[in-house]
C-alpha cells in the first residue's frame, strides 16, 4: 500500500530479479555442475519453493494487510502446498518404493520395463 | 449489498464484495495447487515408464525450455507492473502493461506447441507410453490454464475500455494478476521438477 504512488515498484523489481538468478542457478546446477544427482535434486526444489515464496510475497501481496482478508490467502497457499506434498511423496511412497529390481531408486529401471510392458501389450 | 465503501486503500478492496471475491479467488487457488499435486503425483509414479517410445533426457533441451521459463517470469513481472499502475490510477499504464504480458504469454505458448510438434515427430506422443502421458496431461494442463488466461485479459481489457477504473473492474484485473502469478508459480515446478531433473537422471 505505501508503496502504490512510487512510481518505480521496488519490490517487483527485486522479486523479478531475485527470480532470474534462481533460474539460472538451478539450471547451471542442473546442466552445468557435477555436483551429485541427489544433491542436485534437493537444491533445485529448494530454489523452486524460494521462486514461488518470492511470486507469493513480492508479487501476489499474499499478505496485505488492506484486502481484509487476514491469514486466509496464506492459509490457502500453505495448505495447499503441503497437502501437494503428501499427495507427490505419499504416491511415490505407495506406488514406486521399493518397485525398481535393480535397486537405482526412481526410473532407473527402464530396460527391464521395456520387457514388463512388452509382456502385457500381449494380452 | 455494499452498505459501506471505504474512502482509501486500493479500489478493489474498498467494498466487501471485493474483499470476498478476492478471498474467494485464493480459495480457488489452493483448489488449483491440490489439481495440480496430483498431476505432478502421477508423472512422478510414472517416471521412467517410457516403453518404446524416446526416454525424457534424450529429448528435453534446456534451450528451448529457459526460453519458456524467461518468458513466463518476465510476464508475471510486466503482470505486476500493471497491478501497480492500476493502483496509481492509470488506465493506459495498466492497459500497456497487461499487453506486453499477453504477448509474453502467447509466446510461451508458440513454444510450448512447438516443443509438443517436435516430441510428437520423434515419437513422443500421448498414446506412446505411460510417462508421455503423464508429461502431456501436466504441461498440456498447465498450457490450457495460460490459454484461458489470455482469452480471459483480453476480454478485461475490452471492458476497460469501455468502463474505466473502478472497484468492480479493478476487482478483476487483480484476481487475474492473482491467477497468471499462480500460472507462474506451477510452472517454476515443471520446469524444476520435469525438466531440470528430467535432463539430471
Amino acid at each position: 500500500m505505501a508503496s502504490s504512488n512510487k512510481r518505480v515498484p521496488t519490490n517487483h523489481v527485486i522479486g523479478f530479479v531475485l527470480s532470474l538468478a534462481m533460474t539460472l542457478v538451478a539450471a547451471w546446477a542442473a546442466i552445468g555442475s557435477d555436483l551429485p544427482v541427489s544433491w542436485v535434486i534437493i537444491g533445485i526444489m529448494i530454489l523452486a519453493l524460494l521462486q514461488a515464496g518470492v511470486q507469493l510475497f513480492m508479487f501476489m501481496h499474499v499478505t496485505e494487510a488492506s484486502s481484509g482478508n487476514g491469514h486466509v490467502p496464506w492459509n490457502m497457499m500453505f495448505h495447499g502446498f503441503a497437502l501437494a506434498g503428501i499427495i507427490v511423496a505419499g504416491s511415490l511412497f505407495t506406488m514406486s518404493f521399493g518397485f525398481d529390481h535393480d535397486g537405482h531408486g526412481g526410473g532407473g529401471g527402464d530396460h527391464q520395463q521395456h520387457e514388463e510392458q512388452q509382456d502385457h501389450s500381449g494380452h | 449489498m455494499a452498505a459501506e465503501e471505504l474512502k482509501t486503500g486500493p479500489l478493489e478492496y474498498r467494498t466487501q464484495e471485493g474483499q470476498m471475491g478476492i478471498m474467494g479467488f485464493w480459495i480457488f487457488l489452493g483448489a488449483e495447487v491440490v489439481l495440480f499435486a496430483t498431476l505432478f503425483a502421477t508423472y512422478a509414479v510414472l517416471y521412467g515408464r517410457t516403453a518404446d517410445a524416446p526416454v525424457p533426457g534424450e529429448l528435453f533441451e534446456p534451450g528451448i525450455v529457459l526460453i519458456m521459463t524467461f518468458l513466463l517470469l518476465t510476464s508475471s513481472f510486466t503482470c505486476g507492473l500493471a497491478i501497480h499502475e492500476m493502483r496509481r490510477g492509470s488506465v493506459k499504464g495498466l492497459t500497456i502493461w497487461m499487453s506486453i504480458t499477453l504477448a509474453l504469454g502467447l509466446g510461451f505458448l508458440g513454444f510450448e506447441i512447438y516443443e509438443f510438434v517436435h516430441y510428437a515427430h520423434l515419437g513422443a506422443t500421448m498414446q506412446s507410453s505411460a510417462f508421455w502421458s503423464a508429461f502431456f496431461t501436466l504441461a498440456g494442463t498447465h498450457g490450457l490454464h495460460v490459454t484461458l488466461g489470455i482469452g480471459w485479459a483480453i476480454l478485461l481489457l475490452i471492458q476497460i475500455r469501455k468502463r474505466g477504473l473502478t472497484n468492480v473492474t479493478s476487482r478483476k484485473f487483480f484476481i487475474i494478476s492473482l491467477y497468471w502469478h499462480f500460472l507462474d508459480v506451477i510452472w517454476i515446478f515443471i520446469f524444476t521438477s520435469v525438466y531440470l531433473i528430467g535432463m539430471v537422471l
